[in-house]
């Protein structure tokens, strides 16, 4: 009747499956907020996928943090509890679950190569939409934004022809609909 | 004004008279301003950690926030502990470190550290304030953040040159505090719902636990109204003991690890379980998974991150306990609300079968003071004075917490969530300067005492008659009964082979010790404490191998305990030995 785990030292609930929450934060732009999230986050054992941060409303001084975490619903109620303990963070919303939301990432994806390799490089790009920013005889970079899952695909495919490094920006996050967070 | 009386000020204004703390190159222009004003008393403790536990001591036993000075460097990372601890505990703290000057900041400068870097994690909130126009309305902040809420320690770090620059000085009242306004009223429908559970419960129980004690006097009132309309049985957490008066008959003791056979089982076998202010800690539930598996729990708390935490509750209610509890109080009334009268008979016959188990019983001697005694003969001596009483951490602490009964709250200090042996001395010289005319009593035993003892030097500096009441077994005494019920009996390090003499170290202090080794002569021996106008200590030599018990062993459920007549073999699981 109850699915209580034997103890919080071994807080895991069997009966709950793990989900993936993307908490867009706003937080007072000062010095060590970004540190304090990311302290909580470490402290007390929860993981970050992605990170993004950034001054949203430079008159108030607004930075909007974009974490993306994975954890049972209990697990990420509790997150979202903690965060909003710290003194600096003004709202927090989870943009799989309070608000549905639309999630980007912009990455930038290094290719070198030549002959046939570099032309399949360049079509595939196409079919991406992702922009050449930079050209040598012997390589390209990408520009490439879209969804997680879409940068992913793109990396697998253009690691056969000649992907040498890539960076990405990590997930940001907004909710759909006329409103603000 | 410079930085540096702009912290005397902001401290003034903010109601501070005492402050703890210790002084070192990075704050002598603030000390240098303490010298020319005589509105608050600074007590110079020994060691940056006595501070923090002295701060702790006075805030809890007055309600009013503890105020820390102390250093950069050294004197920062002393007072961490004491830090972690008020955290931990939901104290109210302002502690104010010194900085290198601004320049020097992050090049390894003598007695730099990175304050706001390791006390991130054990604060509520902190602050590096490098510029000086910033000094006063931060200092404000940081009282109203460590008072407001959930209360907890807050520290502002002050750089040198901050501290003499010329800046100008805002008041508490020109401050808008706008970004941390925690919500203390609960929701109405919330209090409706809970209160249909508990007009409804056959088998209620008030869990309480130190949220009640920290929302102040109101809340204890409070609660003493609501348990009396409802008729309910009430426990509650270590750090939550006095919010309801021990010789009330709706009291069963304290609850968990230790606590009573009828607190535990009630709590077991209830059906609506009122918890107020306390936060389902891993030493009150015992094993999660057989934790009250018949009720319904009603949660009240200030922090939403408490609710369903480490226990699901069906009836959250976030807010302050003496405001929800008056909104209950309200609520039981106006909807003349009757607790089901048959139902509760039948419960308190059951509580009452469990009570006559008397599980807080030991078997006495003649020849030697059995610890349990000591504390009973101590309360006996000191009832009816104006007594506080602090303890330090292991079984003395938990000895006086079931045999040292409370009737008002503040007048119990002991550290509960962090467990920090050597809190006991520091903390009996906060509470005794903030009470200087009380008895104020720390009980310890010999290992925990010996970790901030220098304080005792404080205490003979500012004439504070502290009594610290030593229950001396020459062990560890719950480490050693851990290592008998768990570690097959391997006492490994846990005896202390090289005491020193209690009552010579007391003298050497300049203040007086006491022994006492016989049952007979320990009733003289205490009013000879109690009467004599200095600190004292007293070195009660008890028994060596006396084990706590109740106890409930480690992975084990509230009605899986072991009691003080059964042997010692709890039958601990390997996997309940992890948990310590």
């Amino acid at each position: 009747m109850t699915t209580q785990p034997a103890s919080a030292y071994f807080m895991v609930d069997a009966a709950e499956r793990e989900t993936k929450a993307t908490l867009a934060i706003l937080v007072d732009n000062e010095v060590g907020a970004l540190a304090r999230v990311v302290g909580l986050f470490s402290g007390r054992g929860y993981n970050i996928e992605s990170l993004t941060v950034a001054e949203t409303d430079h008159q108030k001084h607004t930075s909007r943090i974009t974490i993306v975490t994975r954890g049972t619903p209990a697990i990420i109620e509790q997150i979202k509890a903690q965060l909003g303990r710290l003194i600096p963070v003004q709202r927090v919303v989870d943009l799989a679950v309070d608000k549905p939301g639309l999630e980007r990432e912009m990455a930038l994806v290094k290719v070198s190569g030549d002959g046939e390799k570099r032309a399949e490089a360049l079509r595939l790009s196409e079919v991406f939409r992702a922009r050449v920013i930079d050209i040598t005889h012997t390589s390209f970079i990408f520009e490439l934004t879209g969804a997680p899952q879409k940068i992913d695909a793109f990396v697998e495919l253009m690691i056969p022809l000649g992907m040498v490094e890539y960076s990405r920006t990590g997930v940001v996050a907004i909710s759909r609909g006329a409103d603000a967070l | 004004m410079t930085g540096a009386e702009i912290v005397v000020r902001a401290l003034t204004e903010q109601g501070v008279r005492h402050i703890f703390g210790y002084p070192g190159g990075a704050v002598l222009p603030i000390y240098d301003a303490l010298f020319k004003q005589d509105v608050i008393e600074h007590v110079l403790v020994r060691h940056e950690q006595g501070a923090a536990h002295a701060a702790e001591g006075y805030a809890r036993s007055t309600g009013k926030p503890g105020v820390v000075l102390v250093t950069s460097g050294p004197g920062a990372t002393n007072a961490v502990t004491g830090l972690t601890d008020a955290m931990m505990d939901s104290i109210p703290l302002v502690c104010i470190t010194g900085q290198v000057p601004t320049h020097l900041v992050g090049s390894d400068a003598f007695q730099e550290c990175d304050t706001v870097g390791i006390t991130r994690a054990c604060t509520k909130h902190n602050f590096l304030v490098k510029d000086v126009s910033d000094l006063a309305r931060v200092l404000h902040d940081a009282f109203h953040i460590a008072t407001t809420g959930r209360p907890g320690p807050v520290v502002v770090d002050i750089p040198k040159d901050v501290q003499f620059k010329q800046g100008g000085y805002v008041g508490p009242a020109e401050i808008v505090h706008r970004r941390y306004q925690p919500r203390t009223r609960g929701e109405d429908a919330r209090i409706q719902q809970a209160i249909a559970l508990m007009a409804a419960a056959k088998r209620p129980v008030f869990y309480t636990g130190g949220g009640v004690i920290n929302a102040g006097p109101r809340a204890a009132a409070a609660l003493r109204e609501l348990v009396r309309l409802t008729g309910f049985p009430i426990t509650s957490t270590l750090m939550g003991l006095g919010a309801f008066p021990a010789s009330g008959r709706e009291w069963l003791g304290m609850l968990g690890m230790h606590g009573t056979y009828e607190a535990n089982l009630a709590m077991n076998r209830c059906d609506v379980m009122v918890n107020i202010g306390a936060r389902f800690d891993d030493r009150v539930t015992g094993r999660l998974d057989k934790f009250s598996p018949g009720s319904k729990k009603i949660h009240v708390d200030i922090d939403p991150s408490s609710i369903n935490k480490n226990v699901r509750v069906d009836v959250p209610v976030i807010g302050d306990c003496a405001e929800v509890l008056e909104q209950m109080i309200a609520a039981w009334k106006a909807g003349n609300h009757q607790a089901d009268k048959a139902a509760l008979i039948a419960w308190w016959a059951q509580v009452d079968a469990w009570r006559a188990r008397r599980s807080l019983a030991y078997k006495r001697s003649e020849e030697t003071i059995k610890p349990q005694y000591a504390v009973e003969r101590l309360y006996q001596l000191t009832r009816g004075r104006n007594t506080y009483i602090t303890t330090e951490v292991g079984q003395h602490q938990m000895w006086a917490a079931q045999h040292y009964h409370f009737e008002e709250p503040n007048r119990w200090m002991t550290s509960g969530g962090l467990g920090t042996m050597g809190y006991g001395i520091p903390a009996a010289v906060g509470v005794q300067v903030a009470h200087p005319d009380a008895l104020v009593i720390d009980v310890a035993g010999e290992a925990s005492v010996l970790m901030t003892m220098q304080e005792l030097s404080t205490a003979v500096q500012y004439r504070l008659p502290i009594k610290i009441f030593i229950l001396n077994n020459e062990y560890m005494g719950m480490v050693r009964q851990w290592q008998q019920l768990l570690h097959g009996g391997r006492y490994s390090h846990s005896y202390s082979e090289a005491l020193p003499d209690f009552v010579k170290l007391a003298e050497a202090y300049g203040a007086k010790g006491i022994r006492a080794q016989k049952p007979s002569e320990l009733d003289s021996a205490i009013q000879q404490m109690i009467d004599h106008p200095g600190p004292v200590i007293f070195d009660c030599v008890v028994d060596k191998l006396e084990n706590c018990y109740p106890m409930i062993p480690s992975g084990a459920a509230h009605d899986e305990m072991i009691l003080p007549d059964q042997d010692d073999s709890p039958g601990v699981t390997e996997a309940g030995k992890m948990l310590v």
